[in-house]
Parts: C-alpha cells; sequence; structure tokens
C-alpha cells in the first residue's frame, strides 16, 4: 500500500471514528434528555412540572392561568410557606445571551467602502448591519405566598448596562371571604391581557413587545394608554372556581408605570376585562375575551423658569383603546391567539402634547429634545387648524405549534393601521404643529406591520432548572418614521439562549 | 489488554447485569399496556362522555400534566416523585396497582369511571395532585381511559358496585350523641385523636400499604377530606374505606344509621363551614366535650 493510500485511509477512519462519537454524543444527549419542564420557582414548590402551568414556559396554559389567578397557589391546603422545607427560597433567575444580525436604515453621510456615487458628506439613506453576541439583561423573579391567600411578586431587573429598577412589585389578596371572585392587587403589576407581553418568548427588541399594546400614532404625545407596560395601581380580579370566566378592573395611575407622580397629579384610567372560557371537547378550553382602557392624561404643566415642574399636570384630556382577545386550541398541539384594537386619542394628544417622559421623543418620529421643549398646552394655546383626534385599528395574531413542552414553533403578525391621523386634511400645509409634522399627515403614516418567527427548543428543563435554545427572524415596517421620511424597515435574525435556575 | 480496560470492562459487565433486566422488564410493561391501550375495558363512561385512550391528545395531555408524579409508566416514578416526601407529600398514585383510596365502590374493587373524572376534577387535598378542573370534561374522560390502561387489573376485573347511601336523616342531638358513642366504640379517636386533632396513639405509627408514612385526616385544622367534602362523601369514606391507607372499610362494623350519626359528630369537630351550621349549633347546647382518652384505653 502506498502512503498516500495509508494516510487517506486513516484519515477516513479518524473522519469516521469523530463521525462516529458525534453520532454517539448527540444518541446520549437526546437520550438522557429529561422530558421535564418546570419554571424552578414555583416547580420547587409544588413538586409539579413546568409543563403542568406553561405551554411552554414562560407562557401560560389554563392550568397556569388559574394557578397565576388563586395568587400563585394550587389551592391544595399546602400553599402557605409553613409548608415549605425551610430551605426553599421562591427565587428564579432568568437571563438570555444572544446573537443577533440586525439590518435597518439609516441616514449615513460617510461612505466608505459601500458602493454609490453620493459624495462624502451629503445625507442619505443606507441601510446597515451589524451582528454580534448581545445580552438581553437579568431578571429575578421571587414570588410566591407569605400565608394562605396572600402572595407577592418582586422582579428587579437589569437592562444590558446592569442598570436595575423593579419590573414588578405587587402584593395579592386572594379569595377573600372563601370567594375567588374576590381578589386583590396592588403595586406594580402586569395589566390583566389574556395574551401576556410579560410571558413572550421572542428576544427581538421589534417582537419582544407587542406592537398592539404600545401603539401609538406618530407625533402623538400620550404614553399613558400602552397595556403592555407594567402599570402602578390596584385591580380587582374575579374568577370562577374552575377558571373559566373571569373578569378584572383595574385603577391605575396615569403615568405609564413611572414613579413618583412625575406625568400628572390626579390623573387616572382603567383597564378592564372579561374573558370566557368554553369547553370545546377534544379542541380544549378556547377563549373569548374583550378589554377596554380609558383614562385620562394630563396635557399642560406648570412651569418654573420655563421648565414643567413634576407632578403638576392639568387640563386632562382622554383617551381609550378597547378590544376583543381570544385563545383558540386546535387539540393540543396548535393554538391561535389574537387581540384586536381600536384605539383613540384626544386631538391634544395627536398635536404631541402630554408626555413629560420623553417628550418630543425620537421613537414617536420626530426629533428629540431636551424637556423644556415640552409641548405644553398652557392656557390660551389653541391647537392648530385641521387637528384632530386620532384613530386607529390594530391586531396582533399569534399562531403557536407545541410539538411537545419542550419544542415549540411560533409564528406572529401585527398590523397597525391609521384610520384617522391628528394632522386632518384640512391641516395648514406648510404648517409644522408641535407633533412636529409638516402639514396634513399622510393617510398611512405610521402603519405598522411586523412579522415575527421562531423556533424554541428546551433540550432540559427540570423542576430545578430550565433552558432554551431559541432562532428567531424578525421584519419590522413602519410607514414614514425612518430617517428622512423613509419607511423603518428592519430586519433580525436571532440565535439566543434563555435560561433560568 | 491491560488491567485499565479490564476494569472498565467489569464495571460494564455489572452494570449491564442490573440495567438489562430493569431495561428489560420496563419494555416488557410499557408492550403490555400499549397492547391493553387497544382493549375495550379501558374506554370510560361517565355519564353521556365516552372516554377514549386512543384520542390522539390524551396521552400528550397526560405526559404534560401527570408524567412528572406518575411516570411515563404509571408506576407513581415520575421524575418529581423523588422530592415528594411523606407524609407531609404523599407519595404519586401507583396506576399500575390500581389501588384507589376515593371510590364509591366496596373495599377491595375498582373504582367507577365517575370515581377516577371526580378525583381528577376535584384534586386531592393535602397532596401534590392538583385541581384539574382547567380540562374540558371530554379531556378528563380520555385521561380516565389512559389511566385504566396502566394496570392488568381493568382486564380482568370490572368495577365493583358503588353502595347504597340511604337518605341523610335529620341532624338531632340524640344521634351527635350516637355518633361520638360510635366514635369511641369503632376506635376511630386511635388515629383521629379524641378530639379529631389527628394525634390518635397510633398517628405515629401509621403507614400505607407500601410501608410509607401516612397522617390521619385532622378534623379541626379547617382541611377539605380527601374524597370530597358533602356529607354523603364523608359517609362514603366509612364503609368504602380508603383502600391502600390504613383506613378501613367499616361497612360490616356498622349500621348505615350508625354511620350517619358519625358524620354527624364529626361535623362538631371541624371548624365552622358551609356544612356543619346545624351540628355546631347541637354541640354547643349539648356541651359535647371530647372523650376522654385515658377511659377509652382502659
Amino acid at each position: 500500500m502506498r502512503i498516500g493510500t495509508l494516510l487517506c485511509v486513516r484519515r477516513f477512519s479518524y473522519v469516521q471514528s469523530f463521525a462516529t462519537a458525534t453520532l454517539g454524543l448527540i444518541i446520549l444527549f437526546l437520550s438522557f434528555t429529561p422530558s421535564a419542564n418546570a419554571l424552578p420557582a414555583f416547580a420547587r414548590k409544588y413538586g409539579l412540572r413546568c409543563s403542568a402551568c406553561h405551554e411552554t414556559w414562560p407562557i401560560l396554559n389554563n392550568f397556569g392561568l388559574k394557578f397565576r389567578d388563586n395568587g400563585y397557589q394550587l389551592m391544595n391546603d399546602h400553599d402557605a410557606p409553613i409548608w415549605q422545607n425551610p430551605s426553599y427560597w421562591p427565587v428564579t433567575f432568568r437571563i438570555t445571551p444572544i446573537w443577533h444580525r440586525l439590518s435597518s436604515l439609516n441616514s449615513v453621510d460617510t461612505y466608505t467602502n459601500v458602493s454609490t456615487t453620493l459624495p462624502e458628506g451629503t445625507l442619505a439613506v443606507q441601510r446597515i448591519t451589524s451582528s454580534g453576541f448581545d445580552l438581553s439583561g437579568l431578571d429575578f423573579h421571587t414570588g410566591g405566598t407569605l400565608e394562605k391567600n396572600i402572595s407577592f411578586y418582586v422582579l428587579p431587573s437589569s437592562d444590558p448596562t446592569a442598570t436595575f429598577h423593579f419590573e414588578t412589585v405587587m402584593a395579592r389578596f386572594d379569595n377573600l371571604f372563601g370567594s375567588s371572585w374576590l381578589n386583590i392587587k396592588v403595586g406594580r403589576f402586569e395589566l390583566n391581557n389574556l395574551l401576556s407581553e410579560k410571558r413572550m418568548v421572542q428576544l427581538t427588541g421589534n417582537g419582544g413587545i407587542y406592537q398592539t399594546y404600545h401603539f401609538i400614532p406618530v407625533g402623538d404625545g400620550n404614553i399613558f394608554g400602552q397595556m403592555g407596560s407594567n402599570q402602578l395601581g390596584m385591580e380587582y380580579l374575579g374568577h370562577s372556581y374552575n377558571d373559566r370566566t373571569r373578569i378584572s378592573a383595574a385603577l391605575l395611575t396615569s403615568s405609564d408605570g413611572n414613579e413618583n407622580l412625575i406625568t400628572g397629579a390626579n390623573t387616572y384610567n382603567g383597564f378592564f376585562t372579561f374573558d370566557q372560557g368554553l369547553d370545546l371537547g377534544k379542541l380544549g378550553v378556547d377563549r373569548l375575551g374583550a378589554y377596554a382602557f380609558v383614562g385620562e392624561a394630563a396635557t399642560y404643566y406648570r412651569t418654573s423658569s420655563g421648565t414643567p415642574i413634576p407632578g403638576s399636570g392639568i387640563t386632562n384630556k382622554g383617551f381609550s383603546r378597547e378590544g376583543f382577545t381570544g385563545q383558540f386550541y386546535f387539540g393540543a398541539h396548535f393554538d391561535v391567539n389574537f387581540v384586536t384594537q381600536h384605539g383613540s386619542d384626544n386631538a391634544w394628544f395627536g398635536q404631541g402634547y402630554g408626555n413629560p417622559i420623553n417628550p418630543g421623543s425620537a421613537e414617536n418620529g420626530i426629533p428629540s429634545c431636551p424637556t423644556s421643549c415640552l409641548a405644553n398646552a398652557t392656557p390660551g394655546t389653541t391647537l392648530p387648524l385641521g387637528s384632530q383626534a386620532p384613530t386607529w385599528n390594530g391586531y396582533t395574531l399569534e399562531a403557536r405549534y407545541v410539538y411537545s413542552p419542550q419544542l415549540i414553533f411560533i409564528g406572529e403578525f401585527e398590523a397597525e393601521r391609521m384610520s384617522r391621523q391628528a394632522n386632518g386634511p384640512g391641516y395648514v400645509p406648510g404648517f409644522t404643529g408641535p407633533n412636529g409634522i409638516t402639514g396634513a399627515a399622510p393617510s398611512n403614516l405610521g402603519n405598522i406591520n411586523n412579522y415575527d418567527g421562531l423556533i424554541r427548543y428546551n433540550p432540559f428543563m427540570t423542576s430545578r432548572a430550565g433552558m432554551a435554545l431559541q432562532a428567531e427572524y424578525n421584519v419590522f415596517h413602519q410607514v414614514g418614521t425612518g430617517p428622512m421620511g423613509a419607511n423603518t424597515n428592519t430586519n433580525e435574525l436571532l440565535l439566543g439562549l434563555d435560561f433560568d435556575f | 489488554m491491560n488491567a485499565q480496560l479490564m476494569r472498565w470492562l467489569r464495571l460494564l459487565a455489572v452494570l449491564g447485569f442490573f440495567a438489562v433486566p430493569t431495561l428489560v422488564l420496563a419494555q416488557l410493561t410499557q408492550s403490555q399496556q400499549e397492547e391493553w391501550l387497544h382493549t375495550p375495558a379501558v374506554a370510560s363512561h361517565i355519564g353521556n362522555l365516552t372516554g377514549n385512550a386512543n384520542s390522539g391528545t390524551v396521552k400528550y395531555d397526560y405526559r404534560r400534566y401527570c408524567v412528572g408524579c406518575h411516570g411515563e409508566l404509571g408506576d407513581g416514578n415520575g421524575e418529581v416523585a423523588q422530592w415528594l416526601d411523606p407524609p407531609m407529600w404523599p407519595k404519586p398514585r401507583d396506576f399500575e396497582l390500581a389501588i384507589f383510596k376515593c371510590r364509591s365502590t366496596p373495599t377491595g374493587t375498582l373504582p367507577t369511571d365517575e370515581d377516577l373524572y371526580d378525583t381528577i376534577g376535584r384534586g386531592l387535598d393535602r397532596s401534590a395532585m392538583p385541581i384539574w378542573n382547567t380540562f374540558t370534561n371530554q379531556e378528563r374522560a380520555d385521561l380516565v381511559a389512559w389511566i385504566k390502561h396502566f394496570s392488568p387489573r381493568w382486564q380482568t376485573e370490572k368495577a365493583g358496585t358503588p353502595i347504597q347511601i340511604p337518605p341523610e336523616p335529620e341532624i338531632t342531638p340524640d344521634r351527635v350523641k350516637a355518633g361520638q358513642d360510635v366514635f369511641a366504640r369503632v376506635q376511630c379517636w386511635k388515629c383521629h385523636g379524641v378530639a379529631g386533632q389527628a394525634n390518635g396513639p397510633s398517628a405515629s405509627t401509621l403507614t400505607d400499604d407500601q410501608s410509607r408514612p401516612i397522617a390521619p385526616f385532622n378534623f379541626t385544622d379547617g382541611s377539605r377530606p380527601k374524597c370530597g367534602s358533602t356529607d354523603q362523601d364523608i359517609y362514603r369514606i366509612f364503609m368504602t374505606g380508603l383502600d391502600g391507607t390504613p383506613m378501613p372499610s367499616f361497612a360490616d362494623n356498622i349500621k348505615p344509621e350508625e354511620a350517619w350519626d358519625l358524620v354527624f359528630f364529626l361535623r362538631t369537630l371541624q371548624p365552622h363551614n358551609q356544612y356543619n351550621k346545624r351540628e355546631k349549633e347541637i354541640a354547643k347546647q349539648l356541651n359535647l366535650k371530647p372523650l376522654n382518652a385515658l377511659k377509652l384505653s382502659q
């Protein structure tokens, strides 16, 4: 045998061995993959699999919803902490390191290594693609019962720069007078949304929120109607014993969850929900519901040397969001969730009045400016001619194929459509109002299309810890809010880890 | 062959000696259960509902909600069973044995489909078994059928005939006192304690039929009885017993009217609830005192 042949055979043998070993490892890995799923904090307490409460962690199924509605209790006479092992500590850490590739439009005036005929220094819209490893922050979930029917949830959360804030701080008083129809929650908490934004698994910045829950017309100054944000207030929740019927009413400060009453004074809003579970036999328990979010917020802040005084808001104006929600299971593996919304803001909000947190925020499609340039409806201010109350319609559709609690496929589509712009047809041509938009706005300004698709796999998730591998792709499109009047158009590929322990 | 290799081979041989029979046994059990799955005996019938163990979704539901405790083979050895420490957290039911606490049928017999259906929906207090009333009725009926495919007993035995519960008589002070006499005579106090506080002389020694510690029911702490809270449910427990536990059936020891007397007396031991308003009034009126344990022991 020639040496070359010998080397070739030996190399083949190495390759074969490597392939066999790899295959063996994969088989071994898959063989020993436990089929458990559990959120450690509660799963440890009750000895239940996470899949009992979660469609896939952290999305709740009907049983998980009932567990939460009962104040994190199974109602089995072992709910009080007195029954727990003294070493039990109801804490879960969650962190999501990712790699992502983001492509978006930017206004650019440097053209090194870019094929363009534009002279250097000319501002133009260019697509920029960047990629790298990233981190979405760290959450410390802690929650549980303090006594039977009294529970708490605290969630200190950090952004990627390790700046902490309290995402959730609340106490619950459940089953008052022995009735499941009397439950009270106080503090900062997530609203009773059937499709929970805080439990979504999407990692992208665009799909990581439901656009329907946060949509604001371009230039609009009303930040208070964002039903996806955790809010400050108190909530009444009532539900039937088996949780088929659920109602809630929350009284909230119009602050979008921000502390210190800086967004106004004596302004409140209410969030009301109702949903009914229907026994559809083999299909499962499907839900249909409705919600309304109505309230007022200040548009005028008294000033000191020209600077608005926090908490001094008056001249309250109204807003509303209302819609339907649904959760339809088609057997054990497939379900479709939807939320619709009809939104309406007072014309003053439409002109940019109201937002003292991020006045003239770039996110709302108008250039950012310091606090002092807050659009302030001082006495005597009149609305520009042609101003009107903006209204819009939108929906979120999320379909999930749950192969098993460990493997889930999710497809999400959202559409937001303006039906009436704040700058109506009669808006003075060429006039730039407080919302920063010149003249009458095009009818489709601010319309959104958002597409998101992901695969999430939990190679393991025991009652002590869990980890998910996720691949996701997102496309986000918004009319007229990109650089230099172009559309916002981003697409993002994400590969991430989501683990809790 | 070097010594190290030999050591590895020996280790493998020892592991194989234990692992292979275990795996074969598990495989055999599984293949038998697969066969039972397709027999008419496992179908469940609850009112108008027919539960099907081959419904397509039931296996998935079992895997999602039940397998963590009851295990793939229904043998009660799910992954979290190890964390459940009796008597505070009873071990999960072994469906292979088909021995169930909550039955409407005589002791030693199989429960009816309704019994299992009700247990799933009611849950078992003071255990890790939650109230699974979030399933649809059909899903619950299918799960009953699925549970029945784990044990050969369902292939060879029929469910017992539910016991007859006579109509509940009117409560009188005499009946409550008579109930206390029954409580003393059949020695309920030995486990449950003279005041029903689960502190009788035998309480600390009790074990279930698999020699695991088990605690008697405490009537005074407001807990709900495992197999239902109504008067009929409590009556049923005396007459059927809780199979697999030290709580026997008293069907041969007490007459139906005596069983009702006992129900009324036990209601006086419970804190105020929706079921015992009249009994508590009578106890107060009679100035009913707990039995004297010392006297009873003599």
